[in-house]
């Protein structure tokens, strides 16, 4: 095709120099998605502002670059990984390390808990599970106009594996920390499978760490299966310097009557997006979709929300909000698609924004596409600064003006903290945002990486 | 030199008997006069009540002594306490003792009424030269308080003002200047939008937190609310001046008259 780009060029010729690698270490059933995916990329390219879906977001700056490699997962660089230990007091959880997104290979690839779940590598599970991923694997990851979706399809090795079998519930949440690690620029394509079946409750925590100064892009693909009456929550949490760039695409698709929910909270990294599928696909499904971020200097955050009624009596909700310093950017994209058959549809999304300063820049873009009659839906988007009168409020009981604007903001951050359901986090949450709005740098103790 | 002295010899004397001293105050709202030359003194223990028609600037008067920045002051001054409160930030007037119950109290979701009162008090005993309050010693203080001003306690774990009904807010008002005993406390319309209950609670509040040494500048469009809380002095005020002083009858006799005949007093008086 004419016109390709130079930088969709750079991914088509890693992909040539890769896949023999890539297919060798690969379970079969995966391998058998590459060819197709690669010629969508190849029409589609590395998504571009022409793109609707990308108007606000140049990727240009991470993708037009010479990752040094492309990671595929060795023993070694384990080792390091397995080191780790979250610092969050209080959380009781089963905690689980992945280095650049992928499963240690040092012991087990794939293992049950005691609860009765299976966690472990993608590419093990397709051995030992070949229904479930013959079932599941791409069948939701779907969005005809993205192209880092196929890339993603064509040449991911390996990612995170998870099922819960019908009616187990976890008491405890999955925690997994994301190391992200490396002595050269990397670029990383995870690609995950979590099946939660049939009543079943689960919930999980992705932690994103960088560990290294390197330059990171990370391009993952998560496709959720959600059974019928079966809860699913997923809180990630974004902690990266800002030479790393992530893009994460997540697809959940729902049964009937059940409830899954998803909060990204950004509280640091260079340029991340996070695009977030919602797929109603059962009579009386509801989700929550949730996100903050916080960004200063020149960091950008992209939240691109995409929620499909695609059948009747399903309630979804938005909220996402974002405050911006310096000259930081943010971008809001929430898209609401009625079907026409989704009758009683109820559907929600807010999504508001402070801005410190002048030069910060939000660009914020409700989208409802509405095909059905007997539908409730509302938006409301704001752009501001902090509210005077609040704050005026506050001073008048005494509170001097500087604190009284951190209340305000951190408030404003707690509307969103406040859905988090593990009470733990919550806490560690409310306290790393207040560290953060004070200009203290949020990361954990544990993190390594000083970036300006 | 001898002129300024002397000045602030007179303002050292006046401090023992007289709490607030306003002397020809205009103020003025984006270039608009509002106020046009108010005069008053309130000393420690007296309740002043201000009544007027809409729009005479009664809400503006409550603005400047807290401390708004929209209001411009363009003439006049205001000694609190000796000190010039024209010069404070708000948060040193509230930290001085100035409360200011709001006419429309303003919602903050997200931040909770225990986080937002613990700042407020230590704040409050910081500046008195006192420790902060341990946890249990604040709790304790915000569990009399309620029970004080007969609030729902539930209202206190919830985010400040959201989703309060109107007589929830304004009941949070007087529960807040509970927690901040203030020497002089200005209601700003406190009783509109009250049902009688409501209404009664909200005077037995002041009532209850009425003292020999703190005042009270009730604002108000209406008598009802001064048949619970009863003035020493009432004025009225009328296109941005004060027009009328006297006693507590006065009150009585507005809600009985109305104010037209106060504006025809005024206006065959010109110039007042």
């Amino acid at each position: 095709m004419n016109g390709k780009s130079e930088v969709t060029e750079r991914y088509l010729k890693l992909y040539k120099e890769n896949i023999d690698k890539i297919s060798g270490i690969s379970s079969p059933y995966l391998n058998s998605f590459r060819k197709k995916a690669i010629e969508r990329f190849s029409e589609l390219g590395i998504p571009t502002k022409k793109n609707e879906a990308y108007k606000y977001t140049n990727l240009n700056t991470f993708f037009d670059n010479d990752y040094e490699s492309y990671f595929m997962p060795v023993k070694a660089d384990f080792v390091k990984a397995e080191k780790f230990r979250c610092d969050v007091a209080n959380l009781d959880t089963h905690g689980i390390v992945l280095l650049n997104g992928f499963y240690p290979t040092i012991n087990e690839k794939l293992r049950q808990l005691p609860s009765g779940i299976w966690i472990g590598s993608l590419n093990e599970a397709a051995l030992k599970f070949p229904d479930q991923i013959q079932k599941h694997y791409g069948k939701y990851a779907k969005n005809e106009n993205d192209g880092l979706i196929d890339l993603n399809t064509a040449m991911a090795s390996d990612g995170l594996f998870i099922y819960v079998p019908e009616g187990v519930e976890l008491t405890k949440p999955v925690q997994v920390v994301n190391l992200v690690l490396s002595d050269s620029d990397i670029f990383n394509q995870p690609r995950n499978l979590f099946v939660v079946e049939k009543n079943a409750h689960f919930s999980m925590i992705i932690c994103d760490h960088t560990l290294s100064p390197q330059k990171f892009l990370t391009n993952a693909v998560t496709e959720v299966f959600v059974g019928e009456n079966a809860h699913f929550d997923l809180i990630r949490m974004q902690n990266e310097h800002n030479a790393a760039c992530k893009i994460t695409n997540t697809f959940i698709h729902q049964e009937q009557k059940s409830l899954a929910t998803s909060n990204n909270l950004t509280l640091h990294g260079g340029l991340i997006r996070n695009s977030t599928y919602h797929i109603l696909g059962g009579e009386g499904a509801e989700c929550f979709s949730y996100g903050l971020f916080l960004t200063d200097k020149w960091q950008h955050v992209d939240n691109f929300v995409n929620v499909d009624h695609a059948f009747p009596h399903c309630t979804s909700n938005q909220l996402f909000k974002g405050v911006l310093d310096d000259m930081s950017t943010g971008a809001f994209n929430g898209r609401i698609l009625v079907r026409p058959n989704a009758q009683g549809t109820l559907a929600y999304q807010k999504n508001n924004n402070i801005l410190l300063t002048d030069d910060a820049k939000m660009d914020s873009k409700p989208q409802l596409e509405i095909f059905a009659d007997d539908v409730k839906c509302s938006h409301g988007a704001t752009i501001g600064q902090v509210d005077s009168d609040a704050l005026f409020y506050l001073q008048s009981r005494g509170i001097n003006k500087r604190e009284a604007r951190l209340m305000l903001m951190f408030g404003f951050a707690h509307e969103v903290i406040q859905n988090i359901k593990v009470e733990a986090l919550r806490d560690r949450m409310d306290n790393l945002v207040m560290q953060r709005l004070k200009g203290e740098l949020s990361r954990c103790a544990s993190c390594l990486v000083k970036c300006g | 030199m001898g002129l300024k002295s002397r000045q602030r010899t007179k303002v050292k004397r006046q401090k023992v008997n007289t709490m607030l001293i306003i002397n020809n105050l205009k103020a003025s709202i984006g270039g608009k006069s509002i106020l046009k030359g108010i005069t008053l003194q309130i000393k420690p223990g007296e309740i002043h009540a201000i009544m007027g028609p809409n729009g005479s600037g009664k809400s503006t008067l409550a603005a400047v002594l807290a401390g708004r920045e929209f209001v411009e002051v363009t003439e006049g001054t205001v000694t609190y306490n000796g000190k010039n409160l024209l010069d404070m930030p708000p948060e040193d007037r509230a930290k001085e003792g100035i409360f200011l119950g709001f006419q429309y109290p303003i919602e903050i979701p997200g931040v909770s009424m225990v986080n937002f009162m613990k700042t407020a008090v230590n704040e409050h005993r910081k500046h008195n030269g006192l420790a902060p309050l341990s946890a249990s010693d604040f709790l304790k203080m915000m569990r009399e308080k309620k029970e004080m001003v007969e609030i729902d306690s539930k209202l206190a774990n919830r985010s400040v003002n959201e989703g309060f009904s109107g007589g929830e807010k304004k009941k949070n008002e007087i529960f807040q200047m509970a927690m901040l005993e203030p020497k002089l406390a200005i209601l700003d319309e406190t009783d509109s939008g009250l049902d009688i209950d409501a209404l009664r609670v909200v005077a037995n509040g002041v009532n209850k937190l009425k003292k020999p040494d703190n005042s009270f500048i009730v604002i108000t469009h209406y008598q009802r609310l001064l048949d619970f809380i009863v003035p020493d002095v009432v004025h009225v005020l009328y296109d941005g001046r004060i027009v009328k002083t006297a006693g507590k009858e006065l009150a009585l006799e507005l809600e009985e008259k109305g104010y037209d005949w106060i504006k025809k007093e005024v206006e065959n008086n010109i110039p007042v």
